[in-house]
């Protein structure tokens, strides 16, 4: 690890004024993936932030009947929630398929969101990659690269995002509420936050530099029932092939895209009457495998396929 | 950094680089080497310690963002002499070979326990239920935890023994 | 020594008079290991704070460091030293041996400018903590000049040898025996590189008292580590103290030192304080020794009734440019079903990949992963039960040598195995049971691996407290070694395993084999009798030659020994107080054991069967290991609990084989692209679900003079190919490229229109 400085927050307005004027600040919360990477120095921050201890952990209701997870609310504490478990179902099960429980002990909602790709040319500093060293290429491109996104990709990075827990919110419709460098509260669509890597995958989402996440907002749940699925190599505590988030009508897609994918045309041809199959071949018309990522394109027609069924069999 | 832990019920109190990490921390400046260093990156569990009562990984985990908090090593959990009910399952279970992971594997067992007293879920919960104790919930919650001496199935053995024991 | 050279006579282990053999104890060094106590090398405290050492990897496969500049990692904050092939002490060549009986030749770090795989350690950083020496590390700045990298093993299996000094081995005319066999099977099976992954990554401290070099290090093997390290620092034998009480796992990959254990001592010596050096998880994969990839071609021949006519497995496999290991996947079969017409072989290519070498079952974990598989094919040709299959084609004798088994419970393993498992419940046709989304199925292979008994000495003493102690330059890698060693000792000597005391792990003691090939126990433990019946007659003499004890006069070959007394008939004493009175100091004395000279006329293997249930989910292809049974034949069990430990750690081996172990070679880079635990994927609690391992009663009284043998490769020999040959009952789908992944899978699932 590069050297830094580390603070402790008192809070949020601290932590985006020290964020705004010390140069090369990261917030860290759980610090389970900025850690892993600080290690490797692939993350090279000069100064820590700490902010898990801000007041900023509650989960609590919102005046239209949904749920304010704070940022700093460990991932556990979300997937045990009561009010999760009964409303947001497919939030506790994205949640509980990802990382291992002492992981989702210490990793933080907003810390979640923003992990980066687990894309083994990213994780090498031998290896060129765009998201990590600018302008440097793309290993995975020509390389092994099973496990590379399907939808939205460009030549300069097919990496994925590995987060379980942001495809459940995707297809919940969340928002998010930051701070931003000038103190100021803000809220956006979660599907407003990740980037497609285009030319500048190193950019990975639309928060202003030194912005803070402070909650998630659950909407009301949506009618009908929910379910979360991803396929993995081992049983537990291993990364996806990939996942299917579904709530009611709506359905996202993980470890597919750059970002949580949110499978508008399927969704579309869902409401239209399309039967799920033909709902997400929809979908999958839009896809571009590599090769030996082929693979993922009978696999999320087959899973989604299987979910979407399972969900509205449930509803019904 | 000055940095106060309470570690194993005994306030510790270390000037400390902001990158020592908690585990580094109790194995080379408290020379409480129970907690393994197997990965350093949070992918095998052989570092699990308990902060606050909870378990994580203390490879990812920075000893400055831990002053003021409470761990316990696997050797707050139990001596030789005085085995806990946990460690004494897992040596009549041979729960253990090379014994690498064990520390980690026994402190995770502790911090699964209480997760399951207190109704947390695991993938294996049937929605909306309660989680019940049986072999499938075990071997999700302990799947944090890599033993490559593979000796999964007397873990799920001793930790089906100790949870009576300590009832 | 006579008295256990004739191997058949009753001896204290076989006459297990307080019946201490065999018995499920706890581990000796359990409730060490348990409660986080024990120091494995790395956690060893040196006598003065120590540096910390951090190694760093070349970042190409082949060519040579044109340039290096490490003025920025000399300049960084607690630095001590930087060294790289420019600037490493002098060390003596590669392979030279200053002392002619060495077991091990010099192996210097850094020996020059030539990078022969990714990964290879090029430069270390030593810093006053751990924090800064990890900083530094990513300042050094090598410039290379890279070569194209020779490491695609698949597209150079043409250009594949015979290894070196062998041969391939026919017997009859195989090619004429199988062109005239009814039913024939030709298939291929590909393995893919696979990493030990011990929980312990390689590591060492080292310091010097004077000219002495006391190093802790993580090892298999004692005495090739402290020769080895002698030559490398160009210094006598005995002024190297290496130590290694406790490992973490070894599994073939610790047999050998690597450079952490010669850096820490160059640094320590140079430096003048003690240093401690690791590998990081992610050098571990390159950096240490790997199985390799196995490409193999099972071509059998069959009657009608199943008796097998012509049979062959050959396999491909690679090394290390300048190795020479070769991954022997075919040699297991030579001794495993009779066939009149025989060709066994194999092919090695060498690449720039790092250095091949033995992984748990080295040749029968990767070779039942083929033949096991095509055995389940060819019985569902034949129409026959895959179990009947292998009973048909069981040999009388050693279908290769013509041999005696000196012992073959295959078909009672295989028939046990059968009806514990509810084998008559498998439905022969695939596809047929569904379980929700789930297809099921059962599979099952057999088991085989060979014994060897290896030349070991022991030490015993005991005290006036009547306490044994055992000593022995052996190692206990997870295998049971300590507990084992108390045993024999207790029951030798006739006293409770409390008053047992058992040292390991250190050259200065007695030398054995040390922990591989599933030598340990036996050869160890040969030596430990002899030491315990040598101890015996001493005492026995010490008690019949002394006029103050009430055996004095007797005949010492009719003395007893039992719960810590010394007899003859009614007249007895306790150990201890013999042993103060007449031997107030102790008495130590030695023992060692070598293989018979008739060993080699017997063929003597180990066996086992395996029986496994699978889930397929016929929507992604994922796989869940349901249920798993093996029933081994291992001669008599030292202990077991933890030999049942071993057998079923193996079997689980062998579920990671078959789901999901595998590191994948970029041939444009020559490096390993999965090279951590989060991309390498060992089987986690969550993959396994009921299993068990069941030993038959065995002696074999041709293994060695207790009439063990060996567990620890034995469970990982088929287990893989139980779960494959369960996958396809499950759903009908072969997948004969390891490992059997989701999307392998899917693909054939969607091709058979699941």
């Amino acid at each position: 690890m590069k050297a830094f400085t580390y603070e402790r927050a008192s809070d949020a307005k601290a932590a985006v004024r020290a964020a705004a004027e010390t140069p090369g600040a990261r917030f860290i919360a759980g610090g389970t993936n900025l850690l892993d990477l600080m290690k490797l120095e692939i993350e090279q921050p000069q100064h820590l932030i700490d902010v898990s201890r801000l007041p900023m952990a509650g989960i609590e209701e919102t005046a239209t009947g949904g749920l304010r997870l704070g940022a700093a609310a460990t991932n556990s504490a979300v997937s045990a929630d009561e009010r999760v478990r009964a409303r947001y179902p497919v939030l506790s099960e994205a949640i509980l398929a990802g990382g291992s429980p002492q992981l989702r002990n210490k990793a933080s909602v907003a810390g979640n969101l923003l992990q980066r790709t687990r894309c083994a040319y990213f994780y090498d500093t031998s290896k060129p990659c765009n998201k990590r060293q600018s302008g440097s290429g793309c290993g995975a491109l020509e390389g092994l690269n099973r496990n590379a996104a399907i939808f939205g990709a460009s030549d300069a990075c097919i990496a994925t995002h590995t987060s379980d827990m942001a495809v459940a919110l995707t297809a919940l419709c969340a928002d998010i509420e930051t701070l931003t460098p000038s103190g100021d509260a803000r809220r956006f669509p979660l599907a407003d936050l990740h980037r497609l890597p285009g030319e500048t995958p190193h950019i990975e989402t639309h928060l202003i530099a030194g912005e803070l996440i402070t909650a998630v907002v659950l909407p009301p749940p949506p009618p009908g029932a929910q379910a979360y699925r991803k396929v993995r190599d081992r049983a537990s505590y291993a990364g996806g092939l990939a996942s299917v988030a579904v709530a009611g009508g709506q359905v996202a897609l993980g470890m597919v895209a750059h970002k949580p994918w949110r499978a508008e045309a399927a969704e579309a041809a869902l409401s239209s009457g399309a039967s799920a199959s033909e709902a997400i071949a929809q979908e999958l018309a839009g896809a571009s495998p590599l090769g030996r990522n082929d693979f993922k394109i009978p696999l999320v027609a087959r899973l989604a396929t299987a979910v979407i069924t399972d969900v509205a069999g449930r509803a019904a | 950094m000055r940095t106060t832990i309470t570690v194993n019920g005994e306030a510790r109190s270390l000037d400390l680089d902001p990158r020592t990490t908690l585990l580094d921390t109790l194995r080379e400046h408290l020379k409480l080497t129970g907690a393994k260093k197997g990965c350093d990156h949070g992918q095998c569990g052989a570092c699990t310690v308990l902060v606050n009562g909870v378990r994580i990984n203390s490879c990812l985990s920075l000893a400055v963002a831990h002053d003021g908090d409470e761990v316990v090593s696997i050797e707050g959990v139990g001596t030789v002499e005085t085995l806990h009910p946990v460690q004494q399952a897992f040596l009549t279970h041979d729960a253990f070979q090379c014994g690498y992971c064990t520390p980690g594997q026994i402190c995770s067992t502790l911090g699964m326990l209480d997760e399951l007293a207190a109704g947390w879920p695991s993938q294996e919960t049937a929605p909306g239920a309660a989680p019940v104790f049986n072999d499938a919930e075990i071997r999700e919650r302990m799947s944090g935890n890599i033993c490559r001496c593979s000796a999964y199935p007397q873990i799920v053995a001793a930790i089906k023994d100790a949870r009576e024991a300590m009832a | 020594m006579s008295s256990v050279n004739d191997w058949a006579a009753p001896n204290p282990v076989t006459t297990n008079r307080s019946g201490i053999i065999g018995k499920p104890v706890d581990r000796y060094e359990g409730p060490l290991k348990v409660t986080g106590t024990a120091p494995y090398a790395y956690e060893v405290q040196p006598p003065s704070p120590p540096a910390y050492g951090v190694m760093v990897g070349a970042s190409i496969a082949v060519g040579r460091i044109a340039a290096v500049d490490t003025a920025e990692a000399e300049a960084a904050p607690g630095v001590l030293t930087v060294w790289t092939h420019l600037n490493v002490p002098a060390q003596p060549a590669r392979g030279t041996k200053a002392h002619p009986r060495s077991t091990q030749g010099s192996k210097p770090a850094f020996e020059s400018d030539r990078v022969t795989y990714w990964g290879q350690p090029v430069a270390l950083v030593v810093a006053d903590t751990l924090e800064n020496a990890v900083a530094a590390s990513h300042l050094v700045r090598l410039t290379y000049e890279a070569e194209t990298p020779d490491v695609d093993f698949r597209a150079r299996l043409a250009d594949a040898g015979q290894p070196l000094g062998e041969q391939d081995m026919e017997v009859g005319d195989f090619d004429g025996g199988f062109a005239a066999s009814a039913v024939k099977l030709d298939e291929t099976w590909v393995t893919p590189i696979q990493n030990h992954c011990q929980m312990e990554p390689c590591a060492s401290v080292v310091w010097w008292e004077g000219d002495k070099c006391v190093a802790h290090t993580s090892i298999q093997m004692v005495k090739p580590a402290q020769h080895g390290l002698a030559e490398t620092l160009g210094i006598d034998r005995d002024a190297v103290h290496l130590l290694t009480r406790y490992i973490g796992g070894g599994f073939g990959g610790k047999g050998q030192t690597y450079d952490d254990l010669t850096l820490a001592a160059l640094a320590a010596r140079a430096l003048g304080r003690p240093v401690k050096v690791a590998f990081t998880r992610q050098q571990m994969m390159h950096g240490t020794i790997h199985r390799p990839a196995t490409v193999m071609r099972v071509r059998l021949g069959a009657e009608k009734d199943g008796r097998l006519n012509a049979f062959s497995i050959m396999t491909w496999t690679h090394c290390h440019k300048e190795g020479s290991f070769t991954e022997h996947a075919s040699n297991f079969a030579r001794a495993l079903y009779a066939a009149p017409n025989r060709l066994t072989g194999h092919r090695l290519i060498k690449l720039d990949l790092p250095h091949a070498g033995p992984m748990r079952a080295p040749g029968e974990a990767s070779g039942t992963m083929s033949l096991e598989c095509a055995m389940d094919e060819l019985a569902e040709q034949l129409g026959l039960d895959p179990v009947e299959l292998r009973i048909r084609n069981e040999p009388p004798v050693d279908p290769e040598n013509g041999r005696p088994f000196s012992q073959r419970q295959l078909v009672r393993c295989l028939k046990e195995g059968a009806q514990l498992f509810g084998w008559d419940r498998r439905l022969p046709t695939p596809g047929l049971v569904r379980d929700g989304r789930w297809l099921v199925g059962m599979g099952m292979a057999a088991a085989i691996r060979g014994n060897f008994l290896l030349p070991a000495k022991c030490s015993f003493s005991v005290d006036a407290d009547g306490v044994i102690t055992v000593r022995q330059g052996m190692t206990d890698i997870g295998t049971g070694t300590y507990t084992v060693l108390a045993q024999i000792a207790a029951e030798t000597l006739g006293v409770t395993l409390g008053e047992v005391r058992v040292e390991i792990g250190d050259s200065e003691l007695p030398p054995a084999p040390g922990s591989g090939g599933q030598f340990g126990a036996a050869s160890a433990g040969s030596a430990a009798l002899a030491a315990g019946m040598n101890l015996r007659r001493a005492i026995a003499e010490l008690a019949t030659g002394d006029p103050n004890s009430p055996l004095y006069g007797d005949d010492p070959t009719l003395v007893t020994f039992q719960d810590g007394v010394v007899a003859i008939e009614n007249k007895s004493e306790t150990l201890a107080t013999l042993i103060r009175r007449a031997a107030p100091a102790g008495l130590t004395i030695e023992g060692d054991s070598r293989p018979a000279a008739d060993m080699r006329e017997w063929s003597t293997q180990t066996y086992g069967s395996h029986y496994c249930e699978v889930g397929v989910d016929t929507v992604t292809g994922e796989v869940r290991v349901r249920r798993m049974l093996g029933v081994f034949a291992a001669g008599r069990i030292l202990n077991y609990k933890t030999a049942r430990s071993q057998l079923t750690g193996g079997m689980i081996w062998g579920v990671g084989s078959a789901l999901t172990e595998g590191n994948v070679v970029d041939p444009r880079y020559g490096s390993l692209i999965n090279q951590d635990l989060a991309q390498y994927l060992v089987p986690v609690q969550a993959d396994i679900g009921e299993l068990d391992a069941i030993m038959l009663d065995e002696v074999d009284d041709k293994a060695n003079p207790m009439g063990v043998k060996g567990v620890g490769e034995l469970g990982n020999s088929g287990a893989g190919a139980a779960v494959a040959n369960a996958i396809y009952n499950a759903c009908g789908v072969r997948v004969r490229d390891y490992p059997i992944t989701p999307d392998k899978l899917l693909a054939g699932l969607i091709a058979k229109g699941l």
